[in-house]
Protein backbone atom coordinates (compact mmCIF):
# COMPACT_ATOMS: atom_id res chain seq x y z
CA UNK A 1 0.00 0.00 0.00
CA UNK A 2 2.80 2.37 0.95
CA UNK A 3 4.52 1.44 -2.27
CA UNK A 4 1.42 2.25 -4.32
CA UNK A 5 1.16 5.63 -2.63
CA UNK A 6 4.84 6.29 -3.30
CA UNK A 7 4.34 5.26 -6.93
CA UNK A 8 1.36 7.61 -7.26
CA UNK A 9 3.29 10.53 -5.82
CA UNK A 10 6.28 10.01 -8.06
CA UNK A 11 4.58 8.85 -11.24
CA UNK A 12 5.46 12.07 -13.09
CA UNK A 13 9.07 11.87 -11.99
CA UNK A 14 9.38 8.24 -13.10
CA UNK A 15 7.75 8.91 -16.47
CA UNK A 16 9.93 11.99 -16.99
CA UNK A 17 13.11 10.13 -16.18
CA UNK A 18 12.12 7.32 -18.57
CA UNK A 19 11.71 9.90 -21.34
CA UNK A 20 15.10 11.35 -20.44
CA UNK A 21 16.52 7.85 -20.76
CA UNK A 22 14.93 7.47 -24.21
CA UNK A 23 16.51 10.79 -25.22
CA UNK A 24 19.96 9.87 -23.99
CA UNK A 25 20.08 6.19 -24.96
CA UNK A 26 21.39 6.81 -28.52
CA UNK A 27 24.18 9.00 -27.13
CA UNK A 28 25.19 6.18 -24.78
CA UNK A 29 25.23 3.78 -27.73
CA UNK A 30 27.28 6.20 -29.84
CA UNK A 31 29.82 6.55 -27.02
CA UNK A 32 30.08 2.82 -26.29
CA UNK A 33 30.44 1.98 -29.98
CA UNK A 34 33.25 4.51 -30.37
CA UNK A 35 35.33 1.87 -28.55
CA UNK A 36 34.22 -0.92 -30.84
CA UNK A 37 36.39 -2.86 -33.24
CA UNK A 38 33.86 -3.97 -35.85
CA UNK A 39 34.53 -6.88 -38.17
CA UNK A 40 32.81 -5.68 -41.32
CA UNK A 41 32.37 -2.22 -42.78
CA UNK A 42 29.45 -1.32 -40.54
CA UNK A 43 29.70 -0.40 -36.87
CA UNK A 44 26.31 -1.68 -35.73
CA UNK A 45 27.28 -4.83 -33.82
CA UNK A 46 29.51 -5.03 -30.79
CA UNK A 47 32.71 -7.05 -31.37
CA UNK A 48 35.54 -6.13 -29.02
CA UNK A 49 36.95 -3.22 -27.07
CA UNK A 50 39.47 -1.05 -28.85
CA UNK A 51 40.77 2.50 -28.60
CA UNK A 52 42.10 2.57 -32.16
CA UNK A 53 39.55 5.07 -33.40
CA UNK A 54 40.20 7.45 -30.50
CA UNK A 55 43.96 7.49 -31.15
CA UNK A 56 43.44 8.07 -34.86
CA UNK A 57 40.25 10.13 -35.30
CA UNK A 58 41.23 11.38 -38.77
CA UNK A 59 42.20 7.91 -39.96
CA UNK A 60 39.37 7.76 -42.48
CA UNK A 61 39.73 9.52 -45.81
CA UNK A 62 37.78 12.83 -46.09
CA UNK A 63 36.30 12.63 -42.60
CA UNK A 64 38.25 15.47 -40.98
CA UNK A 65 38.12 17.49 -44.19
CA UNK A 66 34.32 17.35 -44.11
CA UNK A 67 34.34 18.25 -40.42
CA UNK A 68 36.44 21.36 -40.97
CA UNK A 69 34.30 22.36 -43.96
CA UNK A 70 31.17 22.08 -41.79
CA UNK A 71 32.78 24.19 -39.07
CA UNK A 72 33.73 26.85 -41.62
CA UNK A 73 30.27 26.96 -43.16
CA UNK A 74 28.65 27.05 -39.72
CA UNK A 75 30.96 29.90 -38.68
CA UNK A 76 30.23 32.06 -41.72
CA UNK A 77 26.53 31.23 -41.72
CA UNK A 78 26.32 32.18 -38.04
CA UNK A 79 28.05 35.50 -38.71
CA UNK A 80 25.83 36.30 -41.68
CA UNK A 81 22.55 35.25 -40.09
CA UNK A 82 23.34 36.96 -36.78
CA UNK A 83 24.16 40.32 -38.36
CA UNK A 84 21.18 40.32 -40.74
CA UNK A 85 18.82 38.88 -38.12
CA UNK A 86 19.80 41.36 -35.41
CA UNK A 87 19.20 44.29 -37.76
CA UNK A 88 15.73 42.97 -38.60
CA UNK A 89 14.92 42.34 -34.94
CA UNK A 90 15.81 45.93 -34.01
CA UNK A 91 13.76 47.31 -36.87
CA UNK A 92 10.75 45.23 -35.82
CA UNK A 93 10.85 46.19 -32.15
CA UNK A 94 12.02 49.76 -32.34
CA UNK A 95 10.37 51.28 -35.37
CA UNK A 96 7.00 51.60 -36.95
CA UNK A 97 6.93 51.08 -40.67
CA UNK A 98 4.68 49.93 -43.47
CA UNK A 99 4.37 46.27 -44.41
CA UNK A 100 5.16 45.07 -40.90
CA UNK A 101 2.72 42.17 -41.33
CA UNK A 102 4.36 41.08 -44.56
CA UNK A 103 7.81 41.22 -42.96
CA UNK A 104 6.58 39.17 -40.01
CA UNK A 105 5.17 36.46 -42.23
CA UNK A 106 8.28 36.40 -44.39
CA UNK A 107 10.23 35.66 -41.21
CA UNK A 108 7.74 33.14 -39.84
CA UNK A 109 7.25 31.13 -43.04
CA UNK A 110 10.74 29.56 -43.29
CA UNK A 111 10.25 28.17 -39.79
CA UNK A 112 6.82 26.74 -40.65
CA UNK A 113 7.99 25.08 -43.86
CA UNK A 114 9.21 21.49 -44.07
CA UNK A 115 12.89 21.61 -44.87
CA UNK A 116 12.53 19.46 -47.94
CA UNK A 117 10.26 22.07 -49.57
CA UNK A 118 12.78 24.88 -49.05
CA UNK A 119 15.58 22.59 -50.17
CA UNK A 120 13.84 21.59 -53.39
CA UNK A 121 12.74 25.10 -54.32
CA UNK A 122 16.17 26.59 -53.65
CA UNK A 123 17.73 23.94 -55.87
CA UNK A 124 15.24 24.89 -58.59
CA UNK A 125 16.44 28.48 -58.36
CA UNK A 126 20.12 27.50 -58.49
CA UNK A 127 19.52 25.17 -61.46
CA UNK A 128 17.63 27.86 -63.33
CA UNK A 129 20.35 30.42 -62.70
CA UNK A 130 23.01 27.89 -63.66
CA UNK A 131 24.82 28.42 -60.35
CA UNK A 132 27.61 26.00 -59.51
CA UNK A 133 26.59 23.97 -56.45
CA UNK A 134 29.11 23.89 -53.64
CA UNK A 135 30.42 25.96 -50.74
CA UNK A 136 28.63 29.17 -51.75
CA UNK A 137 25.25 27.65 -52.42
CA UNK A 138 25.40 25.80 -49.06
CA UNK A 139 26.35 29.02 -47.27
CA UNK A 140 23.55 30.99 -48.94
CA UNK A 141 21.02 28.32 -47.96
CA UNK A 142 22.23 28.13 -44.37
CA UNK A 143 22.10 31.90 -43.84
CA UNK A 144 18.55 31.81 -45.27
CA UNK A 145 17.12 29.25 -42.85
CA UNK A 146 19.09 30.41 -39.78
CA UNK A 147 17.97 34.03 -40.21
CA UNK A 148 14.44 33.58 -38.87
CA UNK A 149 15.64 31.82 -35.73
CA UNK A 150 18.08 34.64 -34.95
CA UNK A 151 15.34 37.25 -35.45
CA UNK A 152 13.06 35.40 -33.03
CA UNK A 153 15.76 35.06 -30.36
CA UNK A 154 16.96 38.68 -30.56
CA UNK A 155 13.44 40.08 -30.80
CA UNK A 156 12.41 38.39 -27.56
CA UNK A 157 15.32 39.99 -25.73
CA UNK A 158 15.00 43.48 -27.21
CA UNK A 159 11.25 43.48 -26.52
CA UNK A 160 11.80 42.88 -22.81
CA UNK A 161 14.24 45.79 -22.67
CA UNK A 162 13.16 48.84 -20.72
CA UNK A 163 13.17 51.75 -23.22
CA UNK A 164 13.69 54.14 -20.32
CA UNK A 165 17.28 52.96 -20.06
CA UNK A 166 18.04 54.41 -23.47
CA UNK A 167 16.15 57.58 -22.67
CA UNK A 168 18.24 57.88 -19.51
CA UNK A 169 21.42 57.53 -21.54
CA UNK A 170 20.24 60.25 -23.89
CA UNK A 171 19.30 62.50 -20.98
CA UNK A 172 22.88 62.09 -19.82
CA UNK A 173 24.05 63.50 -23.16
CA UNK A 174 25.02 60.21 -24.84
CA UNK A 175 24.81 60.41 -28.62
CA UNK A 176 22.85 57.81 -30.60
CA UNK A 177 25.97 55.80 -31.42
CA UNK A 178 27.21 55.92 -27.84
CA UNK A 179 23.79 54.94 -26.52
CA UNK A 180 23.67 52.00 -28.87
CA UNK A 181 27.17 50.75 -28.10
CA UNK A 182 27.18 51.33 -24.34
CA UNK A 183 23.56 50.61 -23.41
CA UNK A 184 21.51 48.91 -26.12
CA UNK A 185 24.04 46.39 -27.40
CA UNK A 186 25.19 45.10 -23.97
CA UNK A 187 21.59 44.53 -22.90
CA UNK A 188 20.69 42.81 -26.18
CA UNK A 189 23.88 40.71 -26.09
CA UNK A 190 22.42 37.58 -24.43
CA UNK A 191 19.67 37.43 -27.07
CA UNK A 192 22.17 37.88 -29.87
CA UNK A 193 24.42 35.20 -28.35
CA UNK A 194 21.49 32.79 -28.04
CA UNK A 195 20.53 33.43 -31.67
CA UNK A 196 24.11 32.92 -32.82
CA UNK A 197 24.46 29.65 -30.89
CA UNK A 198 21.21 28.38 -32.35
CA UNK A 199 22.32 29.36 -35.86
CA UNK A 200 25.64 27.58 -35.41
CA UNK A 201 24.00 24.38 -34.17
CA UNK A 202 21.36 24.44 -36.95
CA UNK A 203 23.89 25.07 -39.69
CA UNK A 204 26.45 22.56 -38.45
CA UNK A 205 23.89 19.77 -38.20
CA UNK A 206 21.85 20.57 -41.28
CA UNK A 207 21.40 17.69 -43.64
CA UNK A 208 18.27 17.98 -45.79
CA UNK A 209 18.88 21.43 -47.30
CA UNK A 210 22.58 20.68 -47.71
CA UNK A 211 21.79 17.35 -49.35
CA UNK A 212 19.91 19.18 -52.12
CA UNK A 213 22.23 22.15 -52.60
CA UNK A 214 25.76 20.86 -52.07
CA UNK A 215 26.55 19.33 -55.46
CA UNK A 216 29.57 17.14 -54.81
CA UNK A 217 30.77 19.10 -51.77
CA UNK A 218 30.80 16.93 -48.64
CA UNK A 219 29.96 18.45 -45.27
CA UNK A 220 30.13 16.38 -42.09
CA UNK A 221 26.43 15.35 -42.11
CA UNK A 222 26.79 14.51 -45.81
CA UNK A 223 29.78 12.32 -44.92
CA UNK A 224 27.76 10.47 -42.27
CA UNK A 225 24.88 10.01 -44.73
CA UNK A 226 27.23 8.62 -47.35
CA UNK A 227 28.85 6.29 -44.85
CA UNK A 228 25.45 4.88 -43.88
CA UNK A 229 25.39 3.51 -47.44
CA UNK A 230 29.06 2.56 -47.83
CA UNK A 231 30.09 1.55 -44.33
CA UNK A 232 30.27 3.46 -41.06
CA UNK A 233 33.77 4.02 -39.68
CA UNK A 234 34.16 4.02 -35.88
CA UNK A 235 35.68 7.50 -36.15
CA UNK A 236 32.20 8.93 -36.75
CA UNK A 237 31.25 7.83 -33.24
CA UNK A 238 34.47 9.28 -31.83
CA UNK A 239 33.65 12.69 -33.30
CA UNK A 240 30.03 12.47 -32.18
CA UNK A 241 31.10 11.63 -28.62
CA UNK A 242 33.79 14.30 -28.52
CA UNK A 243 31.34 16.98 -29.70
CA UNK A 244 28.85 15.93 -27.01
CA UNK A 245 31.47 16.14 -24.25
CA UNK A 246 32.86 19.48 -25.44
CA UNK A 247 29.36 20.97 -25.64
CA UNK A 248 28.38 19.81 -22.15
CA UNK A 249 31.67 21.12 -20.71
CA UNK A 250 31.13 24.49 -22.40
CA UNK A 251 27.62 24.80 -21.00
CA UNK A 252 28.72 23.75 -17.51
CA UNK A 253 31.62 26.23 -17.59
CA UNK A 254 29.23 28.96 -18.69
CA UNK A 255 26.89 28.14 -15.82
CA UNK A 256 29.67 28.17 -13.23
CA UNK A 257 30.93 31.54 -14.49
CA UNK A 258 27.39 32.90 -14.54
CA UNK A 259 26.74 31.73 -10.97
CA UNK A 260 29.96 33.31 -9.75
CA UNK A 261 29.09 36.61 -11.37
CA UNK A 262 25.66 36.61 -9.83
CA UNK A 263 27.17 35.90 -6.44
CA UNK A 264 29.66 38.74 -6.82
CA UNK A 265 26.87 41.12 -7.70
CA UNK A 266 24.81 40.06 -4.71
CA UNK B 1 -10.71 28.49 -22.52
CA UNK B 2 -8.78 29.18 -19.35
CA UNK B 3 -10.73 29.00 -16.14
CA UNK B 4 -8.31 30.99 -14.06
CA UNK B 5 -7.69 34.69 -14.02
CA UNK B 6 -4.21 35.99 -14.56
CA UNK B 7 -1.81 35.73 -11.69
CA UNK B 8 -0.83 38.97 -10.00
CA UNK B 9 2.42 40.28 -11.42
CA UNK B 10 5.45 39.13 -9.50
CA UNK B 11 8.00 40.93 -11.62
CA UNK B 12 8.90 44.55 -10.88
CA UNK B 13 6.41 46.90 -12.46
CA UNK B 14 6.94 46.81 -16.22
CA UNK B 15 7.85 49.91 -18.11
CA UNK B 16 4.82 52.00 -19.05
CA UNK B 17 3.55 50.91 -22.44
CA UNK B 18 4.26 53.47 -25.04
CA UNK B 19 4.51 53.61 -28.76
CA UNK B 20 7.95 52.64 -30.05
CA UNK B 21 9.85 55.92 -30.03
CA UNK B 22 10.30 57.36 -33.46
CA UNK B 23 13.89 58.14 -34.09
CA UNK B 24 15.42 60.55 -36.48
CA UNK B 25 15.24 59.44 -40.09
CA UNK B 26 12.07 57.78 -41.27
CA UNK B 27 14.08 55.54 -43.54
CA UNK B 28 16.13 53.96 -40.75
CA UNK B 29 13.90 50.88 -40.28
CA UNK B 30 13.95 50.20 -43.99
CA UNK B 31 17.73 50.32 -44.08
CA UNK B 32 17.87 47.92 -41.14
CA UNK B 33 15.44 45.54 -42.82
CA UNK B 34 16.86 45.75 -46.31
CA UNK B 35 19.73 43.21 -46.31
CA UNK B 36 17.95 40.46 -44.37
CA UNK B 37 14.62 40.84 -46.11
CA UNK B 38 16.32 40.94 -49.48
CA UNK B 39 18.08 37.70 -48.59
CA UNK B 40 14.78 36.03 -47.69
CA UNK B 41 13.06 37.38 -50.79
CA UNK B 42 15.75 36.15 -53.16
CA UNK B 43 16.57 32.82 -51.50
CA UNK B 44 13.24 31.89 -49.92
CA UNK B 45 10.35 33.58 -51.76
CA UNK B 46 11.79 33.69 -55.27
CA UNK B 47 12.64 29.96 -55.24
CA UNK B 48 8.97 29.28 -54.47
CA UNK B 49 8.05 31.15 -57.65
CA UNK B 50 10.59 29.16 -59.63
CA UNK B 51 9.25 25.97 -58.15
CA UNK B 52 5.67 26.91 -58.99
CA UNK B 53 6.74 27.52 -62.56
CA UNK B 54 8.73 24.26 -62.72
CA UNK B 55 5.72 22.27 -61.56
CA UNK B 56 3.73 23.26 -64.66
CA UNK B 57 6.53 22.72 -67.15
CA UNK B 58 7.01 19.84 -69.52
CA UNK B 59 10.04 18.71 -71.41
CA UNK B 60 13.12 16.66 -70.75
CA UNK B 61 16.59 17.20 -69.33
CA UNK B 62 18.17 17.08 -72.79
CA UNK B 63 15.77 19.41 -74.59
CA UNK B 64 15.06 21.69 -71.68
CA UNK B 65 11.80 22.47 -69.94
CA UNK B 66 9.09 24.91 -71.04
CA UNK B 67 6.12 26.30 -69.17
CA UNK B 68 3.12 24.60 -70.74
CA UNK B 69 0.67 24.98 -67.84
CA UNK B 70 0.64 21.24 -67.60
CA UNK B 71 -1.44 20.91 -64.41
CA UNK B 72 -1.84 17.19 -65.02
CA UNK B 73 1.51 16.78 -63.26
CA UNK B 74 -0.31 17.50 -60.01
CA UNK B 75 -2.99 14.88 -60.66
CA UNK B 76 -0.38 12.33 -61.66
CA UNK B 77 1.67 13.11 -58.57
CA UNK B 78 -1.33 12.60 -56.29
CA UNK B 79 -2.46 9.49 -58.15
CA UNK B 80 0.99 7.93 -58.03
CA UNK B 81 2.09 8.95 -54.58
CA UNK B 82 -1.00 9.22 -52.37
CA UNK B 83 0.16 6.31 -50.20
CA UNK B 84 3.35 8.20 -49.39
CA UNK B 85 1.35 11.34 -48.55
CA UNK B 86 -0.95 9.40 -46.23
CA UNK B 87 2.02 7.67 -44.65
CA UNK B 88 3.77 11.00 -44.03
CA UNK B 89 0.74 12.39 -42.26
CA UNK B 90 0.14 9.17 -40.31
CA UNK B 91 3.76 8.77 -39.20
CA UNK B 92 4.23 12.44 -38.38
CA UNK B 93 0.89 12.56 -36.55
CA UNK B 94 1.69 9.46 -34.49
CA UNK B 95 5.16 10.75 -33.69
CA UNK B 96 3.69 14.09 -32.60
CA UNK B 97 1.21 12.43 -30.23
CA UNK B 98 3.94 10.19 -28.83
CA UNK B 99 6.19 13.23 -28.36
CA UNK B 100 3.42 14.97 -26.42
CA UNK B 101 2.76 11.93 -24.22
CA UNK B 102 6.46 11.32 -23.56
CA UNK B 103 7.53 14.93 -23.42
CA UNK B 104 4.88 16.32 -21.09
CA UNK B 105 5.98 14.40 -17.97
CA UNK B 106 9.59 15.39 -18.53
CA UNK B 107 8.71 19.06 -19.10
CA UNK B 108 6.52 18.92 -15.96
CA UNK B 109 9.33 17.29 -14.02
CA UNK B 110 11.80 20.00 -15.06
CA UNK B 111 9.37 22.83 -14.34
CA UNK B 112 7.96 21.74 -10.95
CA UNK B 113 9.74 18.75 -9.46
CA UNK B 114 13.41 18.95 -10.39
CA UNK B 115 14.55 21.46 -7.74
CA UNK B 116 18.29 21.89 -7.89
CA UNK B 117 18.57 19.37 -10.72
CA UNK B 118 16.57 21.57 -13.09
CA UNK B 119 19.49 23.05 -15.01
CA UNK B 120 21.27 19.72 -15.28
CA UNK B 121 18.21 18.01 -16.76
CA UNK B 122 17.66 20.92 -19.15
CA UNK B 123 21.26 20.57 -20.34
CA UNK B 124 20.76 16.84 -20.82
CA UNK B 125 17.68 17.53 -22.97
CA UNK B 126 19.59 19.93 -25.20
CA UNK B 127 22.99 18.20 -25.20
CA UNK B 128 22.15 15.41 -27.69
CA UNK B 129 21.73 18.17 -30.29
CA UNK B 130 25.48 18.56 -30.32
CA UNK B 131 26.00 15.08 -31.69
CA UNK B 132 24.94 15.10 -35.32
CA UNK B 133 21.36 13.80 -35.57
CA UNK B 134 22.38 11.41 -38.35
CA UNK B 135 24.86 9.68 -36.03
CA UNK B 136 22.19 9.41 -33.34
CA UNK B 137 19.66 8.05 -35.82
CA UNK B 138 22.17 5.43 -36.93
CA UNK B 139 22.53 4.43 -33.26
CA UNK B 140 18.89 3.29 -33.40
CA UNK B 141 19.99 0.70 -35.95
CA UNK B 142 22.10 -0.80 -33.19
CA UNK B 143 19.42 -0.45 -30.51
CA UNK B 144 16.69 -2.05 -32.60
CA UNK B 145 18.98 -4.59 -34.27
CA UNK B 146 17.54 -8.02 -35.11
CA UNK B 147 18.17 -10.36 -32.19
CA UNK B 148 19.37 -7.47 -30.00
CA UNK B 149 18.23 -7.04 -26.38
CA UNK B 150 15.32 -4.69 -27.21
CA UNK B 151 13.85 -6.92 -29.89
CA UNK B 152 14.51 -9.96 -27.71
CA UNK B 153 12.64 -8.43 -24.77
CA UNK B 154 9.70 -7.34 -26.92
CA UNK B 155 9.59 -10.79 -28.46
CA UNK B 156 9.53 -12.66 -25.14
CA UNK B 157 6.79 -10.34 -23.89
CA UNK B 158 4.83 -11.16 -27.06
CA UNK B 159 4.62 -7.47 -27.88
CA UNK B 160 5.90 -8.14 -31.37
CA UNK B 161 3.08 -10.62 -31.97
CA UNK B 162 0.58 -7.87 -31.32
CA UNK B 163 2.44 -5.24 -33.34
CA UNK B 164 2.95 -7.47 -36.34
CA UNK B 165 -0.74 -8.38 -36.19
CA UNK B 166 -1.41 -4.63 -36.33
CA UNK B 167 0.93 -4.42 -39.29
CA UNK B 168 3.45 -2.00 -37.75
CA UNK B 169 6.21 -4.59 -37.43
CA UNK B 170 7.06 -7.63 -39.52
CA UNK B 171 7.74 -11.02 -37.92
CA UNK B 172 10.41 -10.71 -35.25
CA UNK B 173 11.98 -7.64 -36.80
CA UNK B 174 11.58 -4.04 -35.72
CA UNK B 175 14.10 -2.46 -38.09
CA UNK B 176 12.76 -1.67 -41.57
CA UNK B 177 9.18 -1.42 -40.22
CA UNK B 178 6.83 1.51 -39.58
CA UNK B 179 7.45 1.12 -35.83
CA UNK B 180 11.16 1.82 -36.28
CA UNK B 181 10.48 4.91 -38.42
CA UNK B 182 7.95 6.34 -35.94
CA UNK B 183 10.32 5.56 -33.09
CA UNK B 184 13.11 7.46 -34.89
CA UNK B 185 10.85 10.41 -35.72
CA UNK B 186 9.61 10.60 -32.12
CA UNK B 187 13.16 10.51 -30.83
CA UNK B 188 14.47 13.12 -33.26
CA UNK B 189 11.79 15.75 -32.61
CA UNK B 190 11.16 15.14 -28.90
CA UNK B 191 13.29 18.11 -27.72
CA UNK B 192 11.22 20.42 -29.96
CA UNK B 193 8.20 19.35 -27.93
CA UNK B 194 9.82 19.44 -24.49
CA UNK B 195 11.33 22.93 -24.69
CA UNK B 196 8.16 24.91 -25.57
CA UNK B 197 6.18 22.82 -23.06
CA UNK B 198 8.73 23.61 -20.38
CA UNK B 199 8.70 27.33 -21.23
CA UNK B 200 4.93 27.59 -20.82
CA UNK B 201 4.81 25.37 -17.71
CA UNK B 202 7.59 27.32 -16.04
CA UNK B 203 5.57 30.55 -16.32
CA UNK B 204 2.71 29.12 -14.29
CA UNK B 205 2.53 30.61 -10.82
CA UNK B 206 3.00 27.83 -8.25
CA UNK B 207 0.42 29.49 -5.99
CA UNK B 208 -2.29 28.51 -8.47
CA UNK B 209 -1.59 24.86 -7.63
CA UNK B 210 -1.87 25.65 -3.93
CA UNK B 211 -5.10 27.53 -4.53
CA UNK B 212 -6.56 24.59 -6.43
CA UNK B 213 -5.53 22.29 -3.61
CA UNK B 214 -7.07 24.62 -1.03
CA UNK B 215 -10.31 24.42 -2.99
CA UNK B 216 -10.25 20.62 -2.58
CA UNK B 217 -9.15 19.82 -6.11
CA UNK B 218 -7.43 16.45 -6.33
CA UNK B 219 -3.99 16.49 -8.00
CA UNK B 220 -5.39 15.17 -11.25
CA UNK B 221 -8.22 17.70 -11.25
CA UNK B 222 -5.69 20.47 -10.63
CA UNK B 223 -3.77 19.24 -13.61
CA UNK B 224 -6.82 18.98 -15.84
CA UNK B 225 -8.42 22.27 -14.87
CA UNK B 226 -5.43 24.50 -14.11
CA UNK B 227 -2.05 23.27 -15.28
CA UNK B 228 -2.95 21.79 -18.64
CA UNK B 229 -5.08 24.73 -19.89
CA UNK B 230 -2.36 27.15 -18.89
CA UNK B 231 0.23 25.13 -20.80
CA UNK B 232 -1.80 25.19 -24.04
CA UNK B 233 0.51 27.67 -25.83
CA UNK B 234 3.38 25.25 -25.23
CA UNK B 235 1.29 22.31 -26.43
CA UNK B 236 0.34 24.12 -29.63
CA UNK B 237 3.82 25.34 -30.53
CA UNK B 238 5.36 22.03 -29.48
CA UNK B 239 3.03 19.97 -31.66
CA UNK B 240 3.66 22.28 -34.62
CA UNK B 241 7.43 22.23 -34.14
CA UNK B 242 7.25 18.43 -34.13
CA UNK B 243 4.66 17.78 -36.83
CA UNK B 244 5.99 20.15 -39.51
CA UNK B 245 9.57 18.85 -39.72
CA UNK B 246 8.45 15.25 -39.17
CA UNK B 247 6.04 15.36 -42.11
CA UNK B 248 8.79 16.42 -44.53
CA UNK B 249 11.50 14.20 -43.10
CA UNK B 250 13.08 11.47 -45.19
CA UNK B 251 16.10 10.64 -43.07
CA UNK B 252 14.35 8.34 -40.59
CA UNK B 253 12.35 6.56 -43.27
CA UNK B 254 15.53 6.02 -45.25
CA UNK B 255 17.85 4.89 -42.44
CA UNK B 256 15.40 2.95 -40.26
CA UNK B 257 12.70 1.98 -42.76
CA UNK B 258 12.32 0.01 -45.96
CA UNK B 259 10.76 0.64 -49.36
CA UNK B 260 7.38 0.04 -47.70
CA UNK B 261 7.84 2.95 -45.30
CA UNK B 262 8.76 5.62 -47.84
CA UNK B 263 7.35 9.03 -47.00
CA UNK B 264 6.70 11.98 -49.26
CA UNK B 265 10.12 13.43 -48.42
CA UNK B 266 11.77 10.29 -49.79
CA UNK B 267 9.84 10.62 -53.05
CA UNK B 268 10.75 14.31 -53.46
CA UNK B 269 14.39 13.52 -52.75
CA UNK B 270 14.59 10.65 -55.25
CA UNK B 271 12.65 12.51 -57.96
CA UNK B 272 14.84 15.56 -57.55
CA UNK B 273 18.31 14.13 -56.98
CA UNK B 274 18.24 10.72 -58.68
CA UNK B 275 15.49 10.52 -61.29
CA UNK B 276 15.81 14.24 -62.14
CA UNK B 277 12.09 14.56 -62.85
CA UNK B 278 11.89 18.18 -61.74
CA UNK B 279 8.22 18.94 -62.55
CA UNK B 280 6.93 15.98 -60.52
CA UNK B 281 9.27 16.80 -57.63
CA UNK B 282 8.19 20.44 -57.68
CA UNK B 283 4.50 19.50 -57.77
CA UNK B 284 4.95 17.07 -54.88
CA UNK B 285 6.71 19.60 -52.73
CA UNK B 286 4.04 22.19 -53.52
CA UNK B 287 1.28 19.82 -52.46
CA UNK B 288 3.19 19.05 -49.26
CA UNK B 289 3.63 22.77 -48.55
CA UNK B 290 -0.02 23.57 -49.20
CA UNK B 291 -1.12 20.65 -47.05
CA UNK B 292 1.08 21.68 -44.14
CA UNK B 293 0.03 25.33 -44.33
CA UNK B 294 -3.62 24.31 -44.38
CA UNK B 295 -3.23 21.97 -41.40
CA UNK B 296 -1.23 24.57 -39.46
CA UNK B 297 -3.73 27.37 -40.12
CA UNK B 298 -6.71 25.22 -39.16
CA UNK B 299 -4.96 23.96 -36.07
CA UNK B 300 -3.97 27.44 -34.87
CA UNK B 301 -7.53 28.69 -35.46
CA UNK B 302 -9.00 25.79 -33.55
CA UNK B 303 -6.67 26.01 -30.61
CA UNK B 304 -7.18 29.75 -30.41
CA UNK B 305 -3.58 30.73 -29.82
CA UNK B 306 -2.44 33.10 -32.46
CA UNK B 307 0.38 34.80 -30.60
CA UNK B 308 2.89 32.13 -31.54
CA UNK B 309 5.17 34.23 -33.62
Amino acid sequence: MAFVRWLKRHLVVIAGLLTLGYLLLPNVVVTVFSFNNPKGRFNYEWQQFSTDAWTDPCGVADLCGSLSLSLQIAGWATLGATVLGTLIAFALVRYRFRARGAVNSLIFLPMAMPEVVMAASLLTLFLNLGAELGFWTILIAHIMFCLSFVVTAVKARVMSMDPRLEQAAQDLYAGPVQTFLRVTLPIAAPGIAAGALLAFALSFDDFIITNFNSGSTVTFPMFVWGSAQRGTPVQINVIGTAMFIVAVLFVLAGMVIGNRRNRQKA
Amino acid sequence: MTTVTDAPPLAPTPAPKERPPRKRGRLTPYWLLLPGILWLLVFFALPMVYQASTSVQTGSLEEGYKVTWHFATYWDAVADYWPQFLRSIAYAGTATILCLLLGYPLAYLIAFRAGRWRNLILILVIAPFFTSFLIRTLAWKTILADGGPVVGALNSLHVLDVTSWLGITAGDRVLATPLAVVCGLTYNFLPFMILPLYTSLERIDGRLHEAAGDLYAKPFTTFRRVTFPLSMPGVVSGTLLTFIPASGDYVNADLLGSTDTRMVGNVIQTQFLRILDYPTAAALSFILMAGILAIVTLYIRKSGTEDLV
